[in-house]
């Protein structure tokens, strides 16, 4: 989240779209009511009419995999209708910016595709510049050329017409839809956007993220409170997790991993990974203080600090690259945590196969999940599955302490209750022994590839390993004396600092004095920023890009909601006049006066400090409307039937279906009832009471015309496989309308699997492994399938 | 003092009414106390284990025992709020079906084995560092990319910030590129 | 002072914490459930489900879909029809309002569960007594909210004075109608005189399955007054010893 839950009350206009944030975030709705109670509107745009829908003022059905047309088409409708912030927008954006008169777009393709490559040569996706290097500037807008004038032709074509043609949602609903969030383009008002993985789940998934970015760009509602985009995170700790690398592509920070290609030595990942400008330029004293934390004594000057012991990537690793590199033979050992594939994971049949091809596999859980269990699963014979399986019980979450991150970047301490049952243990307890038998495994040799194990530093205790220790030093101390910094700001390159995780830094400021567990709460009536509770990412900042909450002169946009502003005669510690003041850690440096250079550019960790309205992705620097890669319909923007860089997999368990056998669009999602994969929640009478079994949404019409009644038990049947669930014929889900055809949509929760106390069939048996272009997260919130009655 | 039809019955212990001059008596009167189930407990501050919305929880805690998990009053984002999911939290754990014992299951076998923790760990170490090191790819086209190529770890997003950075950490030290976890599923 | 519970359907998401709420803080068993084309789940309040949030789709004449939560307990009436006809006195009224229901010298009689207008109270087969939302006395008796309502994200239950919150219903009665929500209307402030839990609809009470006129239903249940005394002293007995043949009660 760029803002944080309570944040939302600030909104004068909400759009949820893309989650369900009344079913799978209850508690966040106490604040979009709250909202609500002082007037915003409330805006719910969603296949299926949820219990989100059911508290909103206003409700649009759209067709799964459409977004970044009916986005496009509040961008259209904003420009067309001069509804937009024109004062944030010409001064903090990229908006202005002249772009080189070679970038174009047609039929689908910006400049430079290669089909052979299946690739695009960026280079004319750059803008003019000034012999200073600097981009070329038209505040008027006017110049053909601009961002905003390429992005208006761009959007010119998604019409509501063309909204309702493809996404089905009627044009008037569209239209009051776009008209009502339109509003917060006023100044001093703000509209925030709520969504989740309805729309991460997509082929185009970051394009459609970036549409929704824009969109609240050109509206200024960017840096202010009640703005922002606003990502709800599905697991407790998923932000620590993700801020914590457990990504393939990432180093603790978002430091990117080294790869082989670009990085074979420390020289070279810094002289690529570090910009001349933003604040990124700090990045190798962030990179070598990492590597200080992680190889301590044995990381010098000489040796570049460590660098080598990491290891370099050739390839994508992620997810789907995962499961297809096991289910192909490649991968022997597997260690999951708190975690179930076997459920979750895309095109389920062919992930469960490849458990079956490991030598190995580790599993720490609470309950008996359908990943550790898979050689037990539906039509798999154990005495033919010769993977060894160890199934380590784990510890609940109120028997260990530690701090987890929320989606508003709060880092909070938990304490622990009581102590787990019987050989229950905190995974922080297991992987502390097993560094300490490897390390005793690996102890004396010489061989080179050993080195990084016996190097890596670890000295945490024996048994459960003191966590305060581990927060220190994720913090960052200053290697010399052990004492913590007081922020990043006091890393350094030279080897002399020492930090785990360097957005971290400054929760743990002092030695004893662990910012996690503050809880110290605003008052109700306040803006909610809560300084005092936990420690937010980065440095305490609450609200991210905050110095957009300002204008060019450094006062706020809104005066009553104000964050941050410029204070002339506010006194710097050296007695120089001048700083930001406010309720939020300013998101900018503190002494740079509004009309200095660079003072009027609030996105700090761009080169260029202004929003990217224009952004080269690997599939365009604009975003662009393409089906999803199983799709009823024909593209109606372009030629170009579905994202030409999603990643689609090709194993022989990995078939796409074709509209004719499988015409019905189907969807994926969760209920307040269940959590993720169900592995707990399927397992608790009290939850399973309420929510037994998998059922499937469908339309009267859509079962009408199958002839199947409400509570018949049905099939479901895609390209990789079909699974029965129970029928759930609702008034909810409305055919789309597509000019003169219909398209049926169907909605399935994933929450089942078989093993637990209410089993079930899984959704993922159904899903596709094909991938975003970005970021290879799996398409599972559009694709096709057929159903029939049982 | 006068009686009433509850103090009545009770005292009589089988059925019989007192009449009054609209045939029932629906007056209040004074129930037996009930005691809180929480008095006394030691209150232990913690957070929900669901969605990112980061609910403060408090566990009651009497006896070693969890009696309770309720919203914690005090926290800003839920103010003692939370919803079915958290409140049923509580019954994983005395879970009849929780895993307390290490469960093994050797190539082949139709049926787990319980086994010591203490034998697990060791034999989980020694197949890591098996795989390990037939797997290993050290330098490719010249470059050191100290890879274990054969090991793949998921998770996790439902464990601690000083545990996914601790998981992390000794990952990439095994040279463990096949790291991921939910956030990209 | 009467308390009451306030329900604003308005607000609810139908999130169904204060369902579990109430069997986490009562230690209610779960019972055996299959989906039957609704969220809605168990069927019906019982022993062992004292609240739980109806899921009710309504279509308008504009062919729009609305979806109605309301979380449903017992009513806690002021002229409870089960307390009156209890012949032994299990069910009382709290001075505050609630009806409270003592298990100890429930005979398992079932006169309360026909009586019942709003078909609260059920039998439990297994303890031989009936059992039903008690408003949580030992909470509000040491100053807390009902554990449904504590955990009430959204404000859709709140308890409190219940004159005071009567003045908040009515308010948002019309703060919603002014809003565009025609069928904005409160039930409870009257209906047998007066509910301890009131509740703000936003259409026809029988939409929500509350009875638009619930009756006082002891006169209905039995042919008079001093009739029920003489059968609930005979009733009584034979309902007892039917417990101890089934051990139900073995104790007593």
């Amino acid at each position: 989240m760029t803002n944080h839950w309570i944040d939302v009350k600030n909104a004068d206009a909400i759009l949820i779209m893309g989650s369900n944030a009344a079913e799978n975030h209850p508690i966040a709705f106490k604040w979009v009511l709250e909202a609500r109670e002082h007037g915003a509107v409330l805006i719910n745009v969603d296949p299926r009419f949820s219990r989100t829908s059911a508290l909103a003022d206003l409700y649009a059905p759209l067709r799964s995999g459409t977004d970044i047309v009916f986005l496009g088409g509040m961008i259209n409708y904003i420009l067309r209708k001069n509804l937009f912030h024109r004062e944030y927008v010409v001064e903090y954006t990229n908006a202005p910016f002249v772009l080189d008169p070679a970038f174009d777009f047609k039929d689908g393709y910006f400049s430079g595709w290669d089909p052979q490559k299946k690739a695009y040569d960026r280079a004319s996706w750059k803008f003019q510049t000034e012999a200073d290097g600097t981009p070329q500037l038209d505040k008027s807008l006017k110049d053909p050329n601009t961002v905003f004038q390429r992005l208006r032709r761009h959007f010119a074509r998604y019409t509501p017409e063309m909204v309702e043609g493809v996404c089905g949602t009627p044009k008037d609903e569209f239209v009051a839809v776009a008209e009502a969030f339109a509003k917060t383009g006023a100044s001093g008002k703000a509209g925030t956007i709520m969504y989740a993985m309805g729309w991460t789940q997509h082929s185009k998934a970051t394009q459609l993220i970036r549409t929704s970015a824009i969109l609240q760009m050109l509206l200024g509602n960017i840096g202010v409170a009640g703005g922002g985009v606003n990502a709800l995170r599905g697991l407790s700790n998923v932000q620590g997790s993700t801020d914590m690398a457990l990504l393939f592509n990432v180093l603790p920070g978002y430091l990117g991993t080294p790869t082989k290609k670009d990085h074979p030595t420390l020289a070279a990942y810094l002289e690529k990974e570090t910009p001349k400008a933003g604040y990124w330029v700090n990045k190798p004293k962030f990179l070598v203080s990492l590597l200080k934390a992680w190889y301590g004594e044995a990381a010098t000057r000489d040796n570049d600090f460590g660098y080598q012991y990491l290891p370099k990537n050739s390839a994508s690793y992620s997810y789907l690259d995962l499961f297809e590199a096991m289910y192909a033979g490649k991968i022997k050992g597997f260690i999951v945590t708190g975690q179930n594939p076997a459920v979750s994971g895309p095109n389920s049949t062919l992930e469960r196969k490849a458990l079956e091809r490991l030598e190995w596999l580790v599993v720490r859980d609470l309950f008996e999940t359908e990943t550790a269990a898979f050689w037990k699963g539906p039509g798999v014979d154990p005495a033919k599955v010769s993977t060894e399986v160890f199934l380590l019980p784990a510890s609940a979450h109120v028997e260990r302490e530690g701090s987890y991150t929320n989606s508003g970047r709060w880092l909070q301490w938990k304490w622990k209750a009581v102590d787990p049952p019987g050989d229950a243990r905190s995974d922080g307890w297991f992987v502390n022994q097993l560094a300490h038998r490897l390390k005793a495994l690996y102890a004396g040799s010489k061989a080179p590839k050993d080195q990084p194990i016996l190097a890596l530093t670890w000295d945490y205790g024996k048994d459960e390993p003191d966590l305060e220790k581990v927060l220190a030093e994720v913090n960052g101390y200053t290697v010399a004396d052990g004492k913590p910094v007081k922020s990043f700001a006091f890393l350094t390159d030279d080897g002399s600092t020492a930090c785990g995780n360097w957005i971290y830094s400054g929760v743990f400021p002092a030695e004893g004095q662990n910012r996690a567990k503050s809880r110290k709460a605003d008052p109700p009536e306040s803006l909610g920023i809560n300084a005092g509770w936990g420690f937010a990412w980065p440095v305490n900042r609450r609200i991210l890009y905050n110095r957009a909450s300002a204008d060019p002169k450094g006062q706020p946009w809104n005066r009553e909601k104000a964050l941050i502003r410029w204070d002339p005669n506010a006194e710097l510690p050296d007695g120089k006049k001048g700083k930001w003041v406010g309720v939020d850690v300013p998101d900018f440096r503190p002494d740079l006066a509004p009309d200095a250079k660079g003072g009027g550019n609030p996105f700090i960790m761009l080169a260029d400090g202004k929003g990217a309205l224009f952004a080269p992705l690997v599939e365009g620097p604009l975003p662009e409307h393409y089906e999803p890669v199983e799709s009823p319909v024909k593209n109606r923007l372009s030629g170009v039937q579905f994202n030409p860089l999603a990643v689609i997999y090709k194993a022989d368990l990995d078939k796409l279906g074709n509209p004719k056998e499988f015409p019905i669009v189907a969807t994926t999602y969760r209920l307040t009832e269940h959590l993720h994969t169900g592995s707990i929640t399927r397992n608790l009478p009290w939850l399973v009471e309420m929510m037994p079994n998998l059922f499937c949404e469908m339309s009267r019409e859509l079962a009408e015309e199958k002839g199947i009644k409400n509570g018949d038990a049905v099939v479901v049947r895609s390209a990789r496989g079909e699974i029965r669930a129970i029928a759930y014929v609702t008034g909810r889900f409305k055919p789309f309308k597509l000019g003169d055809r219909v398209v049926h949509e169907v909605g399935i929760p994933w929450h089942w699997g078989f093993m637990g106390l209410a089993k079930g069939d899984s959704a993922n048996v159904l899903t596709p492994h094909v991938g975003d272009a970005n970021t290879r997260i799996q398409e599972s919130k559009a694709f096709l399938v057929d159903v029939r009655k049982a | 003092m006068s009686m009433s039809r509850r103090d009545f019955l009770k005292g009589a212990g089988t059925g019989a009414v007192v009449a009054t001059a609209v045939g029932v008596d629906t007056a209040p009167v004074e129930g037996a106390a009930r005691e809180l189930k929480t008095k006394g407990a030691r209150e232990v501050p913690s957070l929900c284990y669901y969605c990112a919305v980061g609910c403060g929880i408090v566990a009651s805690v009497a006896d070693g025992k969890v009696v309770a998990i309720q919203g914690d009053p005090e926290h800003p984002i839920n103010r003692g709020a939370l919803c079915s999911k958290a409140q049923a939290y509580i019954q994983v754990l005395d879970h009849p079906k929780r895993l307390t014992k290490v469960l093994y299951r050797p190539p082949g076998a139709t049926e787990w084995q319980e086994k010591p923790l203490d034998w697990a760990m060791d034999q989980i170490a020694q197949r890591i560092k098996a795989t390990r090191d037939a797997t290993f790819r050290e330098t490719e086209d010249g470059v050191t990319v100290n890879r274990a190529e054969g090991i793949a770890a998921l998770g996790s997003a439902v464990i601690t910030n000083e545990e996914c950075y601790l998981l992390a950490k000794a990952m990439r030290g095994l040279g463990v590129v096949w790291l991921e976890h939910q956030a990209r599923v | 002072m009467a308390k009451a519970i306030l329900v604003d359907t308005s607000k609810c998401i139908g999130c169904r914490g204060c369902q579990v709420a109430c069997k986490q803080w009562h230690g209610l068993e779960a019972e055996p459930t299959a989906f039957r084309g609704s969220y809605e789940n168990p069927p019906d309040l019982s022993a062992r489900t004292w609240r739980k949030v109806k899921f009710i789709e309504t279509a308008k004449q504009d062919g729009a879909t609305r979806w109605r939560f309301l979380s449903d307990a017992c009513k806690h009436c002021t002229d409870a029809s089960c307390l009156a006809v209890c012949p032994t006195g299990a069910l009382f009224h709290r001075p505050w309002g609630a009806v409270d229901l003592d298990q100890e010298i429930c005979n398992g009689c079932r006169y309360c569960v026909s009586a019942c207008p709003f078909g609260v109270i059920t039998f439990n087969e297994r303890t031989g007594r009936v059992d039903k939302c008690i408003l949580c006395p030992d909470r509000v008796e040491a100053g807390l909210a009902p554990a449904c309502v504590t955990t009430c994200p959204t404000g859709a239950l709140s308890f409190g004075d219940r004159d005071q919150l009567l003045g908040r219903a009515k308010e948002r009665v019309v703060q919603l109608r002014a809003k565009g929500e025609k069928g904005a209307e409160l039930y409870g402030e009257r209906e047998l005189s007066g509910l301890h839990v009131l509740y703000v609809l936003q259409e026809r009470p029988q939409v929500y399955g509350l009875p638009e006129k619930p009756r006082f239903a002891a006169a209905s249940v039995f042919p008079g007054f001093l009739m029920s005394a003489v059968a609930s002293v005979v009733m009584g007995v034979v309902a007892l010893v039917a417990f101890r043949e089934r051990g139900g009660r073995g104790e007593e």
